[in-house]
């Protein structure tokens, strides 16, 4: 018995050293993390694991031929300054949502791609959920497979971060539910026909059956949303962005493994 | 409109190769209605074939019970080198053609 306090004791010190700055408390441990494709079913997982019958490839597809084409007043395309993107952009989906250096505003994959199209493209942005938004972000996202999601909360991030975390826990809607009701306390169990799953973002943009096409995390988020009848917000709403750089911090470790394969 | 083909760049004369084909198409039941309740004109990709060196050697009638972005996977015997052609028409009329090279060694 005494062994087994001292024991707790010292996993506790030492998570609190580990942590730096004041620990942030998880709600899922970091060993216990499961990807969303843990809770589906052998078929769908092979169906995401397989590079050709996976539809959201389409969309990468699609991103790799919009990388190499010109737009814009500038006539130059992403392949211009990035070059090629298996080198350059490995790694990189895996640190957003991130604090822009020079606006020091929070952008998300699809906020860094629209804002180089606006100033280093002169070309209009994208709509938010357009197929060539979606492409993109797809082909910029699939060059970090495997990479473990790690973003940074330091600095500006950190109010982002706190706003996030408050968004997570708040009860919503005519369900009166918070994210955390079903991702965090009942992970694991039965809703009706589905396992509700820890809620990670390192699958998209991934394809949905129910859509029967390829999503962006915040047409994911207002899925949810929907389904605890919580009023939705529009698309790039800052709410948004903050929750999605939570909801990247909570999957702390967890390889990227867009584009998926969802229910 | 993307579609994307795996098969062998390379195979032995009667050989039997795999074709493995994915359409990016929304197949639209015409069941649906839109935001304001009219009905969305069915458009789903009606016809598929596969032509191997101009002789068809895979075809399929698609309908609306087809969900999105159809997927296609059929077995064929390598025969000579030369090219596979594959044609799909939605209700529409918008015809697409995929072309794909093999060489066929004795």
């Amino acid at each position: 018995m005494k062994r087994a306090s001292a024991a707790a004791l010292a996993c506790a010190l030492l998570a609190l050293a580990a942590g730096g700055a004041p620990a942030q408390e998880r709600g899922i441990a970091l060993d216990q993390l499961k990807s969303g494709s843990a809770f589906l079913s052998q078929d769908l997982r092979a169906l995401q694991g397989d590079e050709l019958a996976n539809p959201a490839m389409l969309w990468v597809e699609r991103g790799e031929k919009l990388w190499r084409e010109p737009g814009g007043k500038s006539a130059k395309s992403c392949a211009s300054c990035h070059q090629d993107a298996s080198i350059g952009m490995r790694g990189v989906a895996a640190r957003y949502p991130q604090i822009d250096a020079a606006s020091g505003k929070l952008l998300n994959l699809e906020g860094r791609i629209n804002q180089c199209r606006v100033e280093r493209q002169s070309a209009e942005p994208l709509r938010y959920e357009s197929e060539e938004l979606l492409s993109l972000t797809a082909f910029v996202t699939h060059q970090s497979f495997g990479v473990p999601v790690g973003v940074s909360i330091e600095g500006p991030a950190r109010a982002h971060f706190d706003a996030g975390r408050t968004l997570y826990y708040q009860r919503r809607g005519q369900m009166n539910l918070s994210c955390a009701q079903c991702h965090e306390a009942n992970w694991g169990k039965r809703l009706l026909a589905e396992t509700i799953s820890q809620g990670h973002p390192n699958a998209y943009p991934a394809y949905r059956l129910e859509w029967q096409t390829t999503g962006s995390l915040q047409r994911r988020i207002r899925a949810c949303l929907s389904g605890i009848r919580a009023e939705m917000l529009p698309y790039g709403a800052p709410e948004y962005l903050d929750l999605e750089l939570f909801l990247a911090w909570r999957a702390q470790g967890l390889p990227v493994e867009a584009p998926g394969v969802r229910r | 409109m993307t579609a994307r083909v795996q098969m062998p760049r390379a195979a032995k004369r009667g050989e039997v190769i795999e074709v493995r084909i994915l359409i990016q198409h929304a197949m639209e039941t015409g069941y649906r209605h839109d935001e304001v309740g009219h009905a969305i004109k069915r458009n789903v990709i009606n016809a598929f074939s596969c032509r191997y060196n101009g002789v068809e050697v895979f075809r399929a009638d698609l309908s609306s019970g087809i969900a999105a972005n159809p997927y296609l996977q059929f077995y064929t015997v390598a025969e000579a080198s030369g090219a596979f052609e594959f044609t799909w028409i939605d209700d529409e009329g918008k015809q697409e053609i995929e072309r794909q090279p093999i060489v066929v060694s004795a």
